[in-house]
């Protein structure tokens, strides 16, 4: 696993390693980086380095995290689809049996978390959770081997974990978000007004006191649950990187690497699958939380 | 580490899986597990039915068991009533057999006897007569005679 190019410095492979690919519309006017000048009304390309993806700012989409991202959904979506359409009340097997675990466990801590009644919050929990722990498991891919060979073929950069980026994480964190705010409107109605500006201290006189600090709270959620999942799996993910950067250290690293190597993704089998549980238990407290008046 | 349009991609392809999934991959899934759980609950039930049924079968062929016994003894005890009944009868009938075969023999007996008797008293009045012929050397008229002889042999008898 030695960095790609015989000239990068341990600091360059970890932050290649840790570039999105990036596709973007470049400014009027910006002199790209083999020269080029931006002609007039921006241009849409991939980006080249760093320098060009921050010009790029909001007006870019990280082309490797989608793509890991909606391809991971789409084989969940056909490995389960393939069990609901097979499935029957005969005894089940092999696949069917253990995507029946899954859903089961997933209905079993919906059921256990909330009690209302929307059959929208147990399919949510098992795409959250499936989908989340599959890109996690991206993870234990060694970490050199998709974006080595990927460059090889002339792909610049190449995250191969969504859940290392916090757009995908963000992303499903605001979706749950705004589940959490139509249901507490569409629950409680007015409420829900009441609970944000009559809590804590439930008198006229601290109804801006009462609605900051709500609303604080409020707007924490879907930020603990995106950064969470995010900071975990960054961090995990670092870490590999860096066990992976030892190897190009010298000989006597090898073993030494390469045991840390398996260690740490031993290790991290058990925080991906409880970073994808997490995922899903902190939605399912929310939008409980969302159903139930005070 | 930039946010940018991503998020947005990311926040429609969650709205798209979890759509799917709650559309095409939750309700048959639950659908059958809940129908297998049912399947499992009704054989589970038959099951215990059966067991119980089971159970009554014995209960029934234990009381008809029961029963068939107590008959057949009182089936044993009449028939053993009904030999006694007929050794008694059979025992009644031979002594009145007897009784009527002695009564008889003993009538023919006497009958017998008194023929007997009757032959030697005329036998024995014959020879009387004969003696006293004898002895009186005199006929003696039978004919004349007769109501002595029938007397004497009528003491004698």
């Amino acid at each position: 696993m030695a960095a790609n190019g015989d000239n990068q410095t341990v600091s360059e492979y970890i932050v290649h390693h840790l570039t999105n690919l990036t596709y973007g519309k470049l400014p009027e006017g910006f002199e790209r980086e083999d020269g080029t000048v931006v002609s007039a009304g921006g241009q849409w390309t991939l980006a080249h380095g760093p320098n060009e993806m921050s010009v790029m700012g909001f007006n870019a989409v990280h082309v490797d995290s989608m793509l890991w991202s909606v391809g991971l959904g789409l084989i969940f979506c056909w490995l389960f689809r393939r069990v609901a359409v097979q499935a029957s009340a005969d005894t089940p097997s092999g696949w069917i049996n253990f995507v029946e675990m899954v859903v089961e466990f997933v209905d079993g801590t919906v059921k256990d978390t909330f009690h209302g009644r929307n059959p929208l919050i147990a399919p949510l929990a098992l795409t959250i959770f499936v989908w989340v722990f599959m890109m996690n498991l991206m993870d234990l891919i060694p970490v050199d081997l998709i974006p080595h060979t990927l460059m090889l073929v002339g792909v610049d950069y190449q995250k191969i974990v969504p859940s290392t980026d916090p757009n995908i994480t963000m992303g499903m964190a605001i979706g749950v978000f705004v589940l959490m705010l139509f249901y507490s409107i569409k629950v409680k109605g007015f409420g829900f007004v009441k609970e944000l500006t009559l809590n804590p201290f439930n008198h006229p006189l601290f109804i801006p006191v009462n609605l900051f600090m709500e609303v604080v709270g409020l707007l924490a959620k879907p930020f603990s649950l995106g950064l969470r999942l995010f900071g975990n799996m960054y961090a995990g993910e670092m870490i590999f990187i860096l066990i992976a950067a030892l190897f190009s250290v010298g000989i006597f690293w090898m073993l030494p690497a390469a045991l840390l190597q398996v260690g740490w993704a031993i290790f991290h089998i058990l925080v991906i699958t409880l970073q994808a549980f997490i995922f899903m238990v902190l939605t399912i407290v929310y939008l409980s939380m969302a159903h139930e008046d005070h | 580490m930039n946010i940018n349009l991503t998020l947005i991609g990311q926040l429609i392809a969650f709205v798209a899986f979890v759509a799917f999934c709650m559309r095409f991959v939750w309700p048959p899934i639950m659908a059958a597990m809940l129908e297998r759980q049912n399947k499992i609950a009704d054989g589970l039930a038959a099951a215990d039915r059966a067991g119980h049924d089971l159970e009554i079968a014995q209960q029934q062929v234990a009381e008809q068991l029961t029963e068939a016994k107590k008959e057949a003894a009182v089936i044993v005890e009449a028939a053993n009533k009904r030999a006694q009944a007929v050794v008694e009868e059979a025992k009644q009938a031979a002594t009145a057999e007897a009784d009527r075969v002695k009564t008889a023999a003993s009538a023919e007996i006497e009958q017998e006897r008194a023929r007997a008797q009757e032959q030697l008293m005329s036998q024995v009045s014959a020879l009387a007569l004969a003696g006293a012929e004898k002895v009186l050397g005199a006929e003696i008229d039978a004919d004349k005679h007769a109501d002595i002889l029938k007397t004497l042999s009528a003491d004698n008898g």
